[in-house]
């Protein structure tokens, strides 16, 4: 097939004249400089294919080389604390090898080929191995422990055994023989298309929650472990800051982040303040759980498009080693985008807002392969998916949000007046949604308190009428309010400024256990319990705000530590010894 | 071997067809040679089999099928760059108008640039002091970002982004020059400019790349760009502190909506190309700081918003590309205050390290955060005003509307010559909070509030 040349060239589009041997998916080396590229587009006189690289310099009658294979990546020891671009090139490699800025045509391996691992092998000569099982774990970081797994698409008998030692991820390590005799030489390393789901053994139901140590995602919408959550919001209203803060402080074992056609400075946020930060479940730092893939939005338009599937393949690979994996992808828009961009280069007919007629499909088969589930080697992992949309002018009625919502079943509305009152994170109370909540609430019932969710439940109810009456107050003032109603007031205020909203720089505030939300909960009901049997005796609201309780229950985000809260018991008596001259029963 | 093609296959608006080219490269540069003596210059932007399909940078009026000849120059488009760019003014794509001759090339650079690897990013740190409350306050302009203005015609940016050349300085005394692009803007816009960087005795540190509105359109899309990597070669190579102004956005946008159209591709929203996300970013995302380099490029990019809609597709791409925006008010505008920042929706996304002990002042965050949740209380009590009266308002609302109301003539209006400090304008925003009760004031901690709260009595 050495005969293909590019007939055409537009963007990051190419096309070769006639009929090729060129198979669909297929990846390419387009040019002389041997750009990536994939096959996207088969007919009877045309290929079409998009290239990860920037075609400027291509002319047409270059020759197209064969790879003869989809897209694969390398997953194998060494991807952890990483840093790759969309099609998994690694980009403190790059750097070494081609200086500041990323250059054309570099071929580098995604793993470091002449690190040596400390590898043990568990696989013992004559044992059958099935697709997906571990023969062999190393320590890839400290806080990481490597299974090396059969490709899914092998099985047979261990013929050869090396000795447990260190060894690079190329060396072979066992030796196998499948069904038909033929023997595969198995090292550290294998390839997968990253367009092909890695199979499992079973979806299981999830009913345990991903916990982010945020207020109002743990307590108000809080999100299963394999679950998909969306966080759409226009600019400014804090994305990206609320992505920052699930994967710093969520508790999966894995954070995989995509940095889909974002900012580049903030990829080097990310990188710097993860290598400080240190895992609160592990010790470590947060780098030794991460993997970055950064596709900044002046890296090439077709390599953001795979960059969310190596993502998800990434995190498939350590899930299926039985581990919860948890996926922030920022953001979701700039992918659809990337995806409309090249379907008008195939001049494809535009559906909604000139994006494909095939954008609802690929959403729903990218949320789909999200989920809790029974591995092949019989462990039980996790993908958790948190999708950033940036809908068109913050109007959540384009199709990339409108798509996302029916795939997710969390949806976390960020809201620019919010944002604008800088009460972050921006998520709107009243427009956001978890369906995960009754799979969940056993959970919070039994390792939580038994009160958890009827507390959860009044403190919505208690936002839901403050909305209703924040209607009222637009149209005539608070003033005229009945004393009880100025009460939700009160109490919304502190549930707004003193719950919900969390402040990301402080210490104490930035992460807090949910044992701790219970407790915060709790004391603000309590509170609101105690002064409306004190506004029932008709006694005037404004006797109880001028105590200071309202303020002292706001700060108290601030000062009851994360891992003792009987400062909160503390307050409560306050609470009950203040409010006794009123002589309540 | 340099062939030249003689006579044309098509001519469609900016664009020609050129049949029978072989080793056409993607983005190759082209002169074209007109029968006259003239030569203009094209660029190659799709290649099918032996047609190449070229934009022509000045237009394409007076061509014809048959009297021209096109030669490939097998490059592609590239600007000389040397130390001696700066004093200089130079048309849209790069050549100079000012009259004192070529530039002689140092280095010959490729203007469509590279991504910066983002492993080589060096985060955003430093504060540029533009001594204008709004900015330095709350919205901080960091050494290395990208922060646009969001105008609209008729209001005073020009004069924004000439206050923030002269006034601006960082803490360390780099070495400063700018880098100034005018695309589609009207000729005394750029005099206006001119005349400024002059007034100011800067203009032995200003490079200027002018398109001006009655320029040719495709030139427009290279401006930008020629710009940019004048700025790159200024900072990387010679290690200066670079500040890139850009104006106007909203034309350069439209050009690209011009060009996608001649070319016959399928329009997205409002007309635009689906790829002006991609191309925006192109041009922004040059900004940072790159390691193991002495210099920056920081991006004030100025845009019109169409019928000041913050919502139309140029401010909303922008915004998405960009460390946070500048926008202006055309009510404030209107009530004579000058600058005009509309302080609610401005953001500045590297503030939050850029700011605070050993950049500003301790204080600064916890300021911030009370002026905007206080100034935001402001816009409800307002609305209710204007509903039910100012009189009839509680007594903490009116507090809050004659906080508003000084916030607004104390705060944002400066004046075009004030040059506040950092301390002045800190000072200025705990004197204006301190109108309100203590119990207001929830975003700050109790410490904070102690050392800096203004009680009445010590007034």
């Amino acid at each position: 097939m050495e005969n293909n040349v590019i007939y055409s060239i537009n963007g990051p589009v190419v096309t070769l004249k006639g009929k090729t041997g060129l198979s669909m998916m297929e990846m390419v080396f387009v040019g002389k400089d041997k750009l990536a590229g994939e096959v996207i587009n088969i007919s009877n006189d045309k290929t079409t294919i998009q290239v990860y690289e920037e075609t400027s310099g291509l002319s047409a009658g270059e020759p197209v080389y064969s790879s003869g294979s989809p897209l694969t990546i390398t997953l194998g020891p060494g991807l952890m604390s990483n840093i790759f671009d969309g099609i998994e090139r690694p980009l403190q490699a790059l750097k070494e090898n081609s200086g500041a800025f990323i250059g054309k045509g570099t071929l580098i391996p995604s793993l470091d080929s002449e690190k040596e691992w400390d590898v043990t092998v568990t696989a013992k000569v004559g044992d059958y191995l099935e697709g997906g099982q571990s023969y062999a774990n190393c320590p890839e970081t400290s806080a990481i422990t490597h299974y090396c797994l059969l490709s899914p698409l092998l099985s047979g008998e261990v013929i050869e055994v090396k000795p447990s030692g260190k060894y690079k991820v190329n060396d072979t390590v066992i030796k196998l023989k499948d069904a038909s005799g033929k023997i595969h030489d198995i090292t550290l390393a294998q390839k997968w298309p990253i367009r092909t789901p890695r199979p499992v053994k079973e979806r299981v139901n999830s009913t345990r929650p991903l916990i982010t140590g945020q207020r109002i995602i743990d307590s108000l919408f809080p999100i299963a472990k394999g679950g998909a959550a969306a966080i759409p919001g226009g600019f400014g209203t804090g994305k990206t800051m609320t992505q920052h803060q699930i994967a710093k402080w969520c508790d999966a074992d894995i954070i995989i982040y995509v940095g889909c056609g974002e900012r580049g400075n903030e990829m080097t946020q990310v990188l710097q303040e993860f290598g400080e930060l240190i895992d609160p479940k592990t010790g470590k730092p947060m780098t030794e759980r991460t993997i970055l893939i950064a596709n900044t939005s002046n890296m090439p338009v077709a390599a953001r498009e795979a960059s969310i599937y190596t993502g998800i393949t990434l995190a498939e690979f350590y899930r299926d080693m039985g581990y919860h994996t948890a996926m922030m992808a920022d953001s979701t828009s700039r992918w659809a985008e990337a995806l409309r961009e090249i379907s008008g280069r195939l001049e494809e007919m535009p559906a909604d807002e000139g994006f494909p007629a095939y954008l609802p499909s690929r959403l729903s088969e990218f949320y789909e392969r999200a989920g809790y589930m029974k591995a092949l080697c019989g462990k039980e992992g996790s993908i958790s998916i948190i999708g950033a949309v940036s809908p068109q002018g913050g109007d959540f009625s384009e199709p990339v949000t409108q798509n996302t919502k029916r795939f997710t079943r969390c949806f976390w509305a960020l809201d620019k007046s919010l944002a604008y009152a800088r009460h972050y994170p921006a998520i709107n109370w009243t427009t956001s949604y978890s369906e995960y909540l009754n799979t969940l609430s056993d959970w919070f019932t039994e390792n939580i308190n038994i009160n958890f969710i009827s507390h959860r439940e009044r403190i919505a109810l208690i936002l839901q009428q403050e909305a209703d009456l924040m209607e009222i107050v637009k149209l005539i003032g608070a003033d005229v309010l009945p004393d009880d109603q100025k009460l939700i007031i009160e109490i919304a205020r502190v549930i707004r400024v003193g719950f919900l909203q969390q402040n990301a720089f402080h210490d104490i505030d930035t992460y807090v256990p949910v044992e701790k939300q219970f407790a915060m909960m709790d004391v603000i009901l309590y509170l609101y319990d105690q002064c409306q049997k004190i506004v029932a005796q008709q006694i005037p609201i404004s006797q109880i705000t001028k105590l200071g309780l309202f303020d002292k229950a706001i700060q108290l985000k601030y000062e009851i530590p994360n891992d003792d809260f009987s400062g909160i018991d503390d307050f409560k008596q306050q609470i009950s010894n203040t409010l006794t001259k009123f002589n309540i029963a | 071997m340099i062939l030249e093609h003689i006579g044309l296959n098509e001519i469609n608006g900016p664009i020609i067809v050129l049949d029978g080219v072989d080793n056409a490269k993607y983005e190759e540069i082209v002169e074209i040679k007109l029968d006259n003596g003239s030569t203009r210059i094209g660029r190659i932007v799709e290649i099918d089999g032996d047609k190449a399909v070229i934009q022509v940078f000045e237009g394409t009026q007076g061509l014809s099928l048959n009297n021209t000849s096109t030669k490939l120059t097998g490059h592609p488009m590239q600007i000389p760059l040397s130390p001696e760019i700066l004093g200089r003014v130079f048309d849209g794509i790069g050549r100079p108008i000012d009259g004192l001759g070529d530039i002689y090339p140092d280095i010959i650079s490729d203007i469509n640039g590279q991504p910066i690897n983002p492993v080589s990013r060096v985060y955003p740190r430093n504060y540029i002091n533009t001594g204008i409350s709004t900015i330095d306050c709350l919205s901080t302009l960091i050494r290395g970002q990208k922060l646009p203005i969001f105008s609209g015609s008729g209001m005073k940016h020009n004069e924004l982004a000439v206050q923030i050349v002269k006034q601006a300085n960082v803490s360390d005394g780099g070495d400063f020059a700018i880098v100034f692009a005018a695309m589609g803007v009207k000729n005394d816009v750029a005099e206006y400019f001119r005349k400024s960087f002059e007034e100011a005795n800067v203009m032995q540190k200003v490079v200027m790349f002018l398109n001006l509105s009655n320029d040719p359109i495709i030139e427009r899309i290279i401006t930008p760009r020629c710009a940019l990597t004048a700025a790159e070669y200024l900072a990387y190579e010679l290690g200066k502190d670079i500040l890139v102004i850009l104006t106007d956005m909203t034309s350069y946008a439209e050009a690209v909506r011009e060009f996608s159209s001649s070319k016959g591709e399928i329009p997205g929203r409002k007309g635009f190309p689906g790829y002006l996300y991609s191309d925006f970013a192109s041009i922004y995302e040059r900004a940072g700081i790159v390691e193991g380099k002495k210099g920056s490029v920081t991006q004030i990019p100025i845009l019109t918003m169409p019928n000041d809609d913050i919502t139309h597709p140029i401010p909303d791409l922008t915004g998405y590309i960009t460390e946070g925006q500048i926008a202006l008010d055309r009510t404030l505008d209107t009530t004579g205050i000058y600058p005009p920042v509309s302080v609610l929706p401005s953001l500045s996304r590297l503030m939050k390290d850029g700011i605070g002990e050993g950049y500003t002042r301790a204080d600064h965050q916890a300021l911030a955060n009370q002026l905007f949740a206080s100034y935001s209380k402001v816009q409800d009590a307002k609305a209710l005003a204007s509903v039910i009266g100012e009189d009839e308002l509680s007594p903490n609302d009116k507090l809050l509307l004659q906080f508003g109301k000084a916030f607004d003539e104390r705060f944002v209006n400066q004046g075009y010559n004030a040059d506040r400090t950092i301390n002045e304008t800190l000072d200025l925003g705990w004197e204006l909070l301190s109108m309100l009760p203590k119990s207001e004031l929830d975003r700050v901690s109790e410490e904070v509030l102690n050392e800096h709260y203004i009680n009445s009595e010590n007034k």
